[in-house]
């Protein structure tokens, strides 16, 4: 089995970061409920003409797709494999509100060739004409964990070299309104720094895209190696203890060897009660951080929980703004991820610098 | 050479068939399963021919056992009905007894609520409780709690009309590495106001009988569908002393990288999809016997797919027929679908007819098998061509 890299990075987010040499330095503040990305310069990455048609979700999948190809030194690679929970969906609401509104009529195709799920994968190969492996996951918040997974499997056989790895989600509107209707979005706005005192329901959605090239050949652009990843439709809270226990001993390690946690706390007082029973438990005395407060909750947010993490591993630095407490490990090594959503869909990630 | 994946169970809801043996009954009978549409409330009524099941949500919720509050889209009431099926195939008891997973496929989701409930969600609290039903995880984290599977991998994969067919091949993979030791993989769509209305504005319905591979072909005609596999690792099959119903020979997945909706004049997604599955199955393109072809009968697809087999088997390409006059097309179910046809085909040593074929297209000599042939098959391939250029081949045979 060969060993698997992550060889670049690349984010679109609620933060600045989708300037490779920086990390996390200005933090962007916000005070909602719903907070959105940063649109970086788009010409630089997609001609204008074919932007225009793009959905956002599109072009932050487009865009950070070839930050990533450009950081790894490719101009292509074996494959495309994508996470995303919710595709294009303005374009699905376009299309069903039009089908409501106009009773059938007047429909044009554009927003129903956008909304399908694998749109973003489809995009980027026909942009840099990738007739390699081209998949897309799209199961709430393990969407890209799934993706990581099967690019971890075939680069481990050797099946490919290169992949193209991402997790994209794009906010829209009626989506926004009836996840407030459900309490599903926090009721009231809060200021992302207060994000885990709020003690209310729901949490803050958001958005944006992460994507990364990984690789089963080291090189000088290596970021970390990833060391495994699983996932986990359900999973009580009670056994929750003990499944990472045999996680990390699967991978022949101890709680003891994990110099970071990312844990993926959104603020929702039902559910952090996970994260809660690691960060109070078994993972006491680890340094822990959490990032929802910068990227908001999304089916693929998770992925911005990797893009930090290698960033922690590359830059040996904590940004002050993500510590959940105040350990300093004496290295950033070895990081471990821990993310599920409303209690479903749990996912465990290892990652070790290089 | 690779080994292949042994297929333990089967489940299958279709227009033809409520099961297995149904669907098997209705494809050597030559028995469709296109009509007018008849339980979705569309302005098309007339102008469309679909495949739809006879089943109602409520008959599938009480097959479910499920209570009036569920809270299920119809593409989860259909994936959890044929998975079940699967399941009791394999003759699994005890689901958690070894590590088993669960890959399934969908592009439509909860997508029957939405379009219902998208206004109405504002007013009625009642029916909010679909508004968690939308994303096309729901459907497979239900199927999962149908089956009883906990604490293990279960996942989605939305390809567009591929969907399913890349399922059984994720779901290969699975198994190949170690990661699971059983895995139900296949897909589900029902059918919605919002592929019917999708698919108009493409221009690419038939208003009549869908003919695959015909001259004169106008158009795919939309179905509904999930069908799903059991995957079983060798281990597995030799602990339990399973009866095998045939093997995951060879699998492949390549990007036209064409156009997002259309297909390459010369197909070459299909070609490559093809290509890697003969060579993952160490396969020469004479050993493959029976072609169950995507053949939507859309003038692009059965041209480009045509074109595909040329390239792949140039004068010696095998028997081939497309199964979609029978079901229509099942979109995200497709390859799930026509994985039960293709294995059924190996079982009973039969060539499923191409309905409705009338006139070669005058492109190519190329004639799918219109009438149905008894012959010895030991391998079949089956394609899915999708949206987005995602063309998937998988390749079933009789021996490992």
């Amino acid at each position: 089995m060969k060993p698997v890299y992550i060889n670049s990075v690349a984010s679109i987010s609620a933060q600045s970061t989708f300037d490779n040499s920086v990390f996390l330095e200005d933090i962007a503040e916000h005070t909602d409920n719903v907070i959105r990305a940063m649109n970086p310069n788009y010409k630089e990455f997609i001609p204008p003409a074919a932007a225009r048609r793009m959905a956002k979700g599109i072009k932050m999948g487009v865009a950070t797709s070839k930050i990533a190809l450009k950081e790894a030194n490719l101009e292509n690679v074996d494959a495309i494999i994508t996470g995303t929970g919710l595709g294009c969906i303005a374009d699905s609401e376009k299309f069903v509100s039009k089908i409501i509104n106009d009773n059938e009529e007047y429909l044009t195709p554009t927003s129903f060739i956008q909304s399908t799920h694998n749109t973003v994968a489809g995009q980027i190969a026909l942009g840099i004409g990738c007739k390699g492996y081209n998949f897309t996951y799209v199961h709430s918040s393990i969407s890209f964990e799934s993706a990581l997974l099967d690019a971890k499997l075939q680069l481990e056989n050797d099946e490919a070299q290169n992949i193209l790895v991402g997790g994209v989600d794009e906010l829209a509107d009626h989506h926004i309104k009836i996840h407030k209707l459900v309490n599903h979005i926090k009721k009231d706005v809060v200021n992302s720094r207060d994000l885990l005192e709020s003690g209310t329901k729901g949490a803050v959605f958001g958005e944006g895209a992460s994507f990364f090239v990984l690789s089963n050949e080291k090189s000088e652009t290596t970021y970390a190696q990833v060391l495994d990843v699983t996932a986990y439709n359900s999973l009580p809270a009670e056994e929750l203890q003990n499944g990472l226990k045999s996680f990390l001993h699967e991978n022949s390690l101890e709680i003891e060897d994990i110099d970071i946690v990312v844990l993926g706390n959104n603020g929702d007082i039902d559910y952090d009660t996970y994260y809660n029973l690691l960060s109070q438990g078994s993972l006491k005395n680890t340094a822990q951080v959490y990032y929802k407060h910068l990227c908001g909750e999304f089916n693929t947010a998770s992925s911005f929980g990797i893009w930090m993490a290698t960033k922690m591993i590359r830059t040996q630095r904590i940004p002050e703004a993500v510590r959940l407490n105040g350990i300093q490990p004496s290295k950033i090594g070895t990081v471990l991820l821990y993310n599920q959503y409303r209690g479903e869909n749990h996912s465990l990630v290892l990652l070790r610098g290089c | 050479m690779g080994k292949g994946i042994a297929i333990t169970g089967m489940g299958i809801i279709s227009a033809i068939g409520n099961n297995v043996e149904e669907n098997y009954r209705s494809l050597v009978e030559g028995k469709k399963g296109i009509s007018r549409i008849v339980k979705i409330d569309t302005v098309h009524k007339d102008a469309l021919m679909v495949g739809e099941i006879d089943f109602t949500n409520q008959e599938l919720e009480a097959y479910l056992g499920l209570d009036t509050n569920n809270n299920y889209s119809r593409s989860a009431l259909l994936g959890a009905y044929a998975a079940r099926q699967a399941v009791s195939d394999a003759k699994i008891t005890d689901v958690n007894s070894s590590k088993t997973g669960l890959v399934s496929a969908t592009t439509v989701g909860g997508m029957d609520k939405t379009e219902q409930y998208y206004y109405k969600y504002f007013e009625d609290k009642k029916v909010q409780k679909y508004i968690e039903g939308h994303h096309a995880g729901d459907s497979t984290q239900k199927i999962a709690e149908q089956l009883g599977i906990h604490n293990s991998l279960v996942t989605t994969i939305s390809t567009a009309c591929s969907s399913a067919a890349n399922a059984i091949l994720f779901g290969a993979r699975l198994l190949k590495s170690g990661k699971l030791d059983r895995v139900i993989v296949g897909g589900t769509d029902g059918l919605s106001k919002f592929t019917l209305n999708g698919f108009k504005t493409l221009m690419i319905q038939s208003d009549t009988y869908n003919t695959p591979f015909d001259e004169n072909r106008k158009g795919l005609n939309l179905g509904e569908a999930a069908a799903f596999l059991v995957l079983e690792s060798d281990k597995s099959v030799q602990r339990e002393n399973k009866e095998v119903l045939a093997y995951v020979k060879g699998w492949g997945n390549a990007n036209d990288a064409f156009h997002q909706t259309a297909s390459s004049e010369h197909g070459d997604g299909a070609t490559l999809a093809m290509q890697k599955a003969l060579k993952v199955g160490g396969l020469k393109g004479e050993e493959i016997d029976y072609i169950n072809a995507h053949g939507t009968a859309t003038p692009n697809n059965d041209l480009s797919e045509g074109r595909a087999f040329l390239r792949v088997f140039g004068n010696g390409v095998p028997d081939f027929s497309s199964t979609k006059g029978y079901t229509g097309h099942t979109l995200a179910a497709a390859g799930g679908v026509e994985a039960v046809f293709s294995v059924l085909a190996l079982r009973h040593n039969v060539i499923f007819p191409n309905l409705n074929f009338k006139n070669p297209m005058k492109e190519f000599h190329l004639r799918p098998r219109a009438e149905l042939k008894k012959r010895k098959l030991n391998t079949v391939l089956s394609n899915s061509l999708g949206f987005g250029g995602n063309c998937s081949t998988l390749i079933f045979s009789k021996e490992a």
